[in-house]
């Protein structure tokens, strides 16, 4: 056992996205933001990466700062290594030519994607133009169709226009014009929030054919963890900016290692919760986070070392990481470190 | 650090408001928070735009005092004449016109009738577009499109033009108020017939926004009549529109006040000072070398307006959110040696 | 349970809104329609009891909610609230009855005033009803208000401004808001739907809890059925329009009985346990409710539609819609050229008549459709077929007439479904 700076994981051929110690903090008056502070995965080819937490705990921030678009003012450090090329720090011209043709984006809304002036068809070939200079018009409608036509849509409907189409179809054709480009990696904000519970299904399923008909990464942006075991082979837990808990879906929901991640399994309401259950207090304010772990404010079974350092993330074989000192060896932790901490009763008033 | 991390929201930064700081003043300062917050360029157009209004009201409120004559005075106290299109001199700073009078005074009261006719146009115009404004873009209905019918006809129609018609139909109609102030009356009446439209269609644009918004509704649901919606839900949410319209527009009626004067429709000589009326005499003596009469109410026609200008331009960029952009500071990513992290594998 | 005193009753209720035609319609003064967002809803609910009315965008919940708080016209139908007759009422008794009836919203952070603090917004309430206008009064009844929905200490709440709130205190400012002239009813649109998981629970468990100590009743209003289950006495499910299932929570999760209901069952994340996205997913979506679908509007996407449910002429053009989704361009190429203008089937019908392409006839076109029907026979559409005559440049496809299922009883349950009717039967051929 050993511990170090950081897990130096040498990038397996497979590994399209590599991001270490990825911080992103914006200026505010009242002080830096510290949006995504320390983060590090990697996601494989063909594999659907799921990324949950609650609003504001910098999940967003994260999707956006891995395709370098960020607002300029945000500062970015670390290290975001896509398909052997370093994305912080390059310039914008280099991050445009990628965003297409190796790095796709799925909004939350997807008609104010789409413009309502153009046909679909016309949407298409446009994308193609630009990005793919050599193919003929008939190629281009070709690769058109086939693409619409994994996600279901009809080619009878290929010259009409946005407003013809349903939510869920836009999603769809979304997400068609994403795949066309055939991108190593995708990334999906939300897409199924703006959808109904039946469409979404349908999206998550046209999103689970894809990954293997395509050998497409994905990392899924979302607040639901349904959606994640649902969809996702692995999952990272945010909170407060930092990952606390990844490694395999299903491993995780079944035995979560991370008491954030335990509380909101347990706060989530789905079919086969038997009872109310809810984390007391509300996430903290990113520009003055708590020291220590940031969620030893929130948690049931906060030690006294929690309050006073940074938890050291513990690894297993399996890639189940958890940065929790619950789950650190008491001998890494030092004398009396492993007492429970002594709070005062969280004032209702901070209930959100 | 022996601070306790419980309850920490992400509120609590801001310091809760003390209770005692309640009504109107507060809401005020509510109000005025953007402007507080105001960095870089907008604060300081409006800064200067301030300063340069504050000049002009300053010489308007104290003319008599600062004023070396009064603007009808023709002659020295004992007696003398004043040159006609003096040089500017000693006794004159800024000369004398062609039809004797100082023309310093003139500026200095002129500012007065100015802002006389300014203030009474933008109080008039308020008052008449903005209930027609609420009204109209609160119930819609047919009323609302016979008053945009309206507007819009008003808002097309040749607006110097339509001041034109006004202050000739509305001439003499005011002398009961006095002679001085029966003319600004009508120039400001004049004037006010062409920006009524626009308060009427900015107001009434975003009620229609306001009114669709959950909170209006709910006002509806709790049972609050109508009057009650739009004064307390309605209203407090589309008059952060105003005072930009408000000095916008005020730029704007001054040089409609010195275009009805320079074509001889504002207020009359008798009556008051008025920067217009004394470019329009001015105009003759150009070609003579008498550059000073035309210069100096010229000066001041676009110092005013200028001020106006930019403290409309600069409440504008400050008010309106989708102008104002979020405003984010540099930052440096602070080298957390304190914190420690690391991976421990198992 | 003993029976509490009924507080609600809604009969047949409708809300139908005209739709606007293109100039030429108008000035043929022809009629051009209307869109049927509540059709013939009706239920009873008592005191303290909780109805959950839960369906997709488009069902007509959200508009449910709102006719019955007033705020959406009602074209027919009865609602009586505590003995008045709510859809006859103007004037000052509607505003008077609203004291009793009152409503949370689902976007907290858009339904407070920005410009109140919380001691004049949710005081506002007692200004409006004129029971009382004393300060020292209202800053009482808000207090004690303030601290029921757990926004203490509440001198720190006070005089805060909305934007100085979290999702979940603006839910309880606005729940304050309207519990505070003591309502005996509460339509609550999607109350949690916008709030993060942590805090969903909180604002529910405070619903519940106002409900057990001031015999509050609620319609409860949601596209979540998870959210449902901890909450209602009895669950509406609505489908454009209409109740199609209304039963006990009992009887929905445990044996729900319209296919509709079903679907939206399995089509809940859950992350507790790991399985496969449903296979038998419901295709398509909620169809446009100004032409809605014949006979009973699930059928196009019911996988257990069978002969009586409605099939008609606009299922024809999605079955072979659906059939080239994904088809090579070639085989769409020369099965499209066997067709000719297909948007005659858009025309809802119950005789729809496909013309032949260029250069086909009507056997051609026949040809094609028994392809379509030999690769997928188990396709429900199929059972709604009586007949297909071809003749030389046309084939005409005859649907049975649909009858529009009414809420029939099904175990504890009503349901609006042929499966449970007297046409069950034909099911099961």
């Amino acid at each position: 056992m050993s511990v170090s700076d950081l897990r130096i994981t040498a990038p397996g051929s497979d590994t399209v996205l590599s991001v270490r110690d990825l911080k992103v903090w914006y200026g505010t008056p009242r002080g830096a933001v510290r949006a995504v502070d320390g983060v590090s995965f990697d996601l494989r080819r063909g594999e659907t990466l799921g990324l949950v937490g609650e609003s504001g705990c910098g999940k967003s921030t994260l999707g956006r700062g891995v395709l370098g678009l960020l607002p300029t003012a945000a500062k970015t450090a670390g290290s975001v290594v896509f398909e052997g090329q370093e994305l912080v720090g390059a310039s914008i011209r280099d991050l445009r030519r990628l965003r297409g043709p190796s790095l796709g984006l799925i909004f939350q809304e997807p008609m104010t994607r789409l413009n309502p002036l153009l046909r679909i068809s016309e949407h298409f070939d446009e994308t193609l133009r630009t990005h793919e200079t050599s193919l003929s018009k008939a190629q281009r409608r070709r690769r058109s169709l086939d693409a619409l036509g994994s996600v279901g849509i009809p080619p009878t409907r290929f010259d009409n226009y946005p407003h013809e189409f349903s939510g869920g179809m836009r999603q769809r054709i979304m997400i068609a014009l994403v795949l066309v480009l055939n991108p190593a990696m995708v990334v999906a904000d939300e897409p199924t929030t703006a959808l109904d519970v039946l469409v979404e299904a349908q999206i998550l399923r046209i999103l689970a054919d894809i990954k293997s008909s395509y050998d497409t990464a994905i990392l899924l942006i979302t607040h639901n963890l349904g959606i994640v075991a649902e969809a996702c082979d692995r999952v990272a837990v945010m909170y407060a900016g930092k990952i606390v808990e990844q490694g395999d879906a299903a491993e995780v929901f079944q035995g979560p290692q991370h008491p954030y991640t335990a509380e909101l399994l347990r706060s989530t309401i789905s079919l086969s919760t038997t009872e109310l259950h809810s984390i007391p207090g509300a996430p903290p304010d990113l520009v003055d986070p708590p020291p220590g772990c940031r969620f030893h404010p929130r948690c049931p079974s906060a030690m006294k070392v929690c309050a006073e350092r940074v938890p050291l993330t513990v690894g297993s074989e399996l890639g189940h990481d958890v940065a929790c000192w619950l789950r650190v060896p008491d001998h890494l932790i030092g004398v009396g470190g492993t007492v429970p901490l002594e709070r005062q009763e969280i004032a209702r008033a901070d209930e959100a | 650090m022996p601070r306790s991390w419980e309850g920490t929201t992400s509120n609590s930064a801001t310091p809760p408001v003390p209770a005692e700081r309640t009504g109107p003043l507060r809401t005020l300062r509510r109000s005025l928070a953007p402007v507080r917050e105001a960095r870089g360029l907008p604060k300081w157009t409006l800064y200067v735009g301030i300063a340069i209004v504050v000049v002009f009201v300053v010489m308007a409120v104290f003319a008599p005092w600062i004023s070396p004559y009064h603007f009808d005075q023709y002659q020295s106290s004992s007696g003398a004449r004043f040159p006609k299109t003096g040089h500017p001199s000693g006794a004159h700073p800024l000369g004398t016109n062609i039809l004797d009078f100082d023309v310093l005074s003139h500026i200095i009261y002129g500012s007065r009738t100015a802002l006389e006719v300014i203030v009474l146009a933008v109080v008039f115009s308020l008052v008449i577009g903005v209930p027609l404004g609420l009204y109209s873009g609160y119930f819609g209905g047919w009323l609302d499109r016979i008053l945009v019918l309206v507007m819009d006809a008003m808002f097309a129609f040749p607006s110097l033009l339509l001041a034109i018609l006004v202050a000739v139909y509305l001439g003499g109609k005011f002398t009961w108020l006095g002679p001085g102030f029966g003319g600004v009356m009508s120039a400001a009446l004049s004037i006010t017939v062409i920006y009524v439209p626009q308060y009427f269609r900015v107001i009434r644009n975003s009620v229609i926004s306001v009114r669709e918004e959950p909170f209006v509704e709910a006002a509806q649901v709790l049972g609050a009549k109508p009057r009650t919606v739009i004064g307390r839900y309605v209203f407090g949410n589309v008059v952060q529109n105003v005072p930009v319209i408000a000095t916008l527009n005020a730029a704007d009626a001054l040089l409609t006040l010195a275009g009805l004067g320079f074509l001889g429709y504002g207020v009359q000589p008798t009556q008051a000072a008025e920067w217009g009326y004394d470019l329009q005499r001015a105009l003759g003596e150009v070609s003579g070398g008498v550059w000073w009469t035309s210069v100096y109410p010229g000066l001041a026609i676009v110092l005013l307006v200028t001020g106006l200008t930019l403290v409309g331009e600069s409440l504008n960029d400050l008010v309106n959110p989708t102008l104002r952009r979020r405003r984010l500071l540099p930052v440096t990513i602070a080298d957390t040696a304190e914190e420690e992290g690391g991976h421990v594998g198992v | 349970m003993p029976t509490k005193p009924e507080l609600l009753d809604v009969r047949d209720l409708k809300v139908h809104f005209p739709l606007r035609g293109g100039v030429f319609d108008r000035l043929a003064g022809r009629d051009a329609g209307s869109v049927k967002a509540v059709d013939g809803v009706s239920f009873t609910l008592n005191a303290g009891e909780v109805l959950g009315v839960v369906g997709e965008s488009g069902s007509g919940k959200t508009t449910l909610g709102r006719a019955i708080v007033g705020m959406a016209p009602v074209t027919g139908g009865t609602m009586r609230f505590e003995g008045d007759d709510l859809v006859s009422l103007r004037g000052n008794e509607r505003r008077a009855a609203r004291r009793r009836l009152q409503m949370v919203f689902q976007d907290p952070h858009a339904s407070l005033n920005p410009s109140m603090d919380m001691l004049t917004a949710i005081g506002h309430p007692l200004r409006i009803h004129g029971v009382t206008k004393d300060e020292a009064e209202i800053k009482h009844r808000v207090s004690e208000t303030l601290e029921r929905v757990g926004l203490s200490p509440v001198e720190r709440f006070l005089y805060k401004f909305p934007a100085d709130l979290s999702g979940g205190q603006k839910q309880r400012a606005v729940i304050a808001r309207a519990i505070i002239l003591g309502p005996a009813l509460l339509v609550a649109d999607e109350p949690v739907s916008m709030l993060d998981m942590s805090v969903r629970a909180k604002i529910l468990q405070l619903m519940i809890d106002l409900r057990d100590d001031l015999d509050l009743a609620y319609v409860y209003i949601t596209h979540d059925l998870a959210s449902a289950k901890f909450f209602c006495d009895r669950i509406a499910i609505m489908y454009l329009g209409r109740i199609v299932e209304i039963g006990p929570p009992s009887q929905i999760y445990d044996d729900p009985r319209h296919p509709y209901t079903r679907a939206l069952l399995e089509a809940i994340p859950d992350p507790g346990v790991r399985r496969e996205v449903p296979r038998d997913l419901p295709r398509g979506e909620v169809p446009d409710a100004a032409a809605p679908p014949l006979g009973c509007s699930f059928h196009p996407r019911c996988p257990h539609a069978f002969a009586p449910c409605g099939w008609e002429s606009r299922d024809l053009r999605t079955l072979l819609d659906d059939r080239w989704a994904g088809q090579a361009e070639e085989v769409f190429e020369r099965e499209r050229g066997l067709l000719g203008d297909l948007t005659v089937l858009d025309r809802p019908a119950t005789r729809a008549t496909i013309p032949a392409g260029r250069g086909h006839n009507g056997d051609d076109v026949n040809e094609l459709l028994e392809r379509v029907r030999a690769s997928d026979p188990a396709e429900p559409f199929w059972r709604g077929v009586e007949r297909i005559d071809v003749r030389s440049s046309e084939a005409e496809v005859g649907f049975r007439t649909g009858v529009d299922p009414e809420l029939v009883r099904s175990g504890e349950a009503e349901v609006a479904c042929h499966l449970y009717d007297e046409y069950a039967p034909l099911a099961a051929d």
